[in-house]
């Protein structure tokens, strides 16, 4: 669809604005986000090293045992080829020593638990830098809900929650991003084998179509139908869409007084910057 | 009359009065020293954008001592400049001053407040009850505020109260990425001043920010648009700039003689029928 494509110039004018400006204005210099190996966090990585300088770019490097090798290569690549400084940090002692009193926890909860331990290391070197820590999570993830609420999906500043993953790919391309990450399956890396696009049951392509259309363009049901999509495929994606809602808003508070955090006590959060 | 006109592309702090009055003063400054006549400042340019819970706090009294300042410095060059204003029954108002010879000569409280989208001004604010021209030393003026400008009857309003200025101060959020060269928000915009400007027959000063205010960017491209819809001066796109343009009596004068639709506008067939659409009539 034409309205996916974008001119990635002026996006990545736009991002490298951002992240300039919110990570400057809180009188800070750095940023530190996690290198997966994956295209989205090489995106943010270069989108940060042309924002803030290659020297004020962290990148933590943070694999458990079973890790796919190639993970720490690509990622390995991205920090070389950017110069940015980077930092392999194992996590599996912390996250086999969880377990071991939880032997029987299944898949989802030791993937969320990995992406959790991650999460807590950028936030320790967020304190340590100090630097803001950069989210990776693109429209696509975001609106699905496909992601760990205070593991991938927390972060001070995300520079790409509001593109979809095809237009994730276009602006790697823009940015120079090397092409074995462009060009290898999605993957969130927490089992052997795992890919993205099998886990979902759709592919990225398809289901940015769909989303670009329901949410970007608020397309009613009988629109989608006649733009070809299945009925059963657009349900599930707006209950998914739905269902996942509480992981991108705050937790509920109990109102109780006149002036509640966030219903009736509102500032934006750049008040003072 | 011919006279340099000066677009302050500022990035004010969301917030902060102070830092912001030094932006502005400074920018002031430049302007007597480039000899313009005239300087515009953008939307809210002494507070910034998204302020939400903080209006009360950033409000001023039009007789407050940081509007007395500003009104000292308009005796060396005129000003137009956007703030959050406070009256004695504690009604706050999206305002814009123009200030000359140590004068405050007009005051517009922005009438259309948006409310969808990202927007949420009317939550916070009240609402402008007027549309009118003033009269400057470079001629006869209307001010609007940003989404003031989308409604076409202001704009109108305006011309047929003499203005053949519009000065339009802006805090235009940047949206809508596509394949097309520049942002959505900022196409429209500039099909928006520059038609504006060439159906009434008027200059068209705009001033719009730049900066983020919780990422959300403002695109700046400030522009002087002549009477013919022509862009004679652009300010650059996402990045603080400071426009000088001349703004010149002959190609207002020309403009006015080749293309006479202002002269010939029939403002009793309008008002018949906006009378007549008011009361329900339907022919």
């Amino acid at each position: 669809m034409a309205g996916l494509r974008v001119n990635a110039q002026l996006l990545r004018q736009v991002l490298v604005g951002f992240i300039r400006d919110e990570v400057s204005k809180v009188g800070i210099r750095k940023a530190v986000l996690g290198l997966s190996g994956g295209i989205d966090s090489a995106l943010v990585a270069y989108l940060a090293a042309e924002a803030l300088g290659a020297g004020n770019v962290h990148a933590c490097i943070m694999p458990y045992k079973t890790s796919n090798p190639e993970s720490e290569a690509h990622a390995r690549l991205v920090a070389d080829r950017l110069g940015i400084n980077c930092q392999v940090i194992e996590i599996t002692p912390m996250v086999d020593a969880y377990f071991s009193l939880f032997p029987d926890a299944n898949n989802m909860r030791r993937g969320n638990k990995m992406a959790r331990e991650r999460m807590t290391i950028l936030y320790d070197h967020s304190a340590a830098l100090p630097a803001l820590v950069l989210g990776t999570s693109n429209k696509t993830e975001l609106l699905l809900g496909y992601g760990t609420l205070y593991g991938d999906m927390s972060s001070a500043l995300n520079p790409i929650g509001d593109i979809y993953k095809t237009q994730v790919w276009q602006l790697a391309e823009e940015m120079g991003v090397p092409r074995e990450i462009v060009e290898k399956k999605p993957s969130a890396d927490l089992w052997a084998g795992q890919t993205d696009e099998q886990e979902l049951g759709f592919t990225y392509r398809e289901v940015d179509e769909l989303l670009y259309r329901m949410i970007d363009l608020r397309m009613s049901r009988p629109e989608l139908a006649a733009a070809g999509f299945a009925d059963d495929f657009v349900a599930g994606i707006h209950s998914r869409v739905q269902n996942s809602h509480f992981k991108r808003r705050l937790p509920v508070i109990a109102k109780v007084s006149n002036r509640t955090i966030d219903r009736d006590f509102r500032y934006s959060r750049d008040w003072g910057k | 009359m011919d006279f340099t006109a000066a677009l302050a592309q500022i990035k004010p702090k969301l917030g902060c009065l102070d830092d912001n009055c030094s932006m502005v003063e400074a920018a002031i400054e430049r302007g007597i020293a480039e000899r313009a006549g005239l300087i515009l400042f953008p939307e809210l340019s002494l507070t910034g954008y998204f302020l939400k819970d903080l209006v009360p706090d950033v409000a001023l009294r039009l007789d407050s001592p940081v509007i007395e300042k500003i009104r000292n410095l308009s005796r060396h060059i005129s000003i137009a400049l956007g703030f959050v204003e406070v009256t004695d029954d504690y009604r706050f108002f999206n305002s814009a001053l123009y200030l000359e010879d140590g004068q405050i000569r007009h005051l517009h409280r922005k009438v259309y407040l948006p409310t969808y989208g990202l927007f949420d001004e009317q939550r916070y604010l009240a609402r402008g009850e007027q549309l009118r021209a003033f009269s400057t030393k470079f001629g006869r003026m209307g001010m609007l505020i940003c989404e003031d400008m989308w409604h076409l009857s202001a704009s109108y309003v305006m011309a047929m109260d003499g203005a053949t200025t519009l000065i339009c101060l802006s805090s235009s959020p940047g949206r809508g990425i596509s394949e097309a060269e520049t942002l959505g928000s900022t196409a429209a915009w500039q099909k928006l001043t520059s038609t504006t400007a060439m159906f009434l027959g008027c200059r068209v000063l705009y001033c719009n920010r730049v900066g983020y205010e919780d990422g959300i960017n403002f695109w700046g491209g400030s522009e002087i648009v002549a009477p013919s819809g022509e862009v004679t001066a652009r300010g650059r796109i996402f990045e603080e700039d400071f426009v000088l343009g001349a703004v010149d009596e002959g190609s207002l004068r020309r403009e006015r003689i080749f293309s006479p639709m202002i002269r010939d506008e029939n403002l009793a067939v309008t008002m018949k029928e906006l009378r007549r659409i008011e009361c329900g009539g339907s022919n």
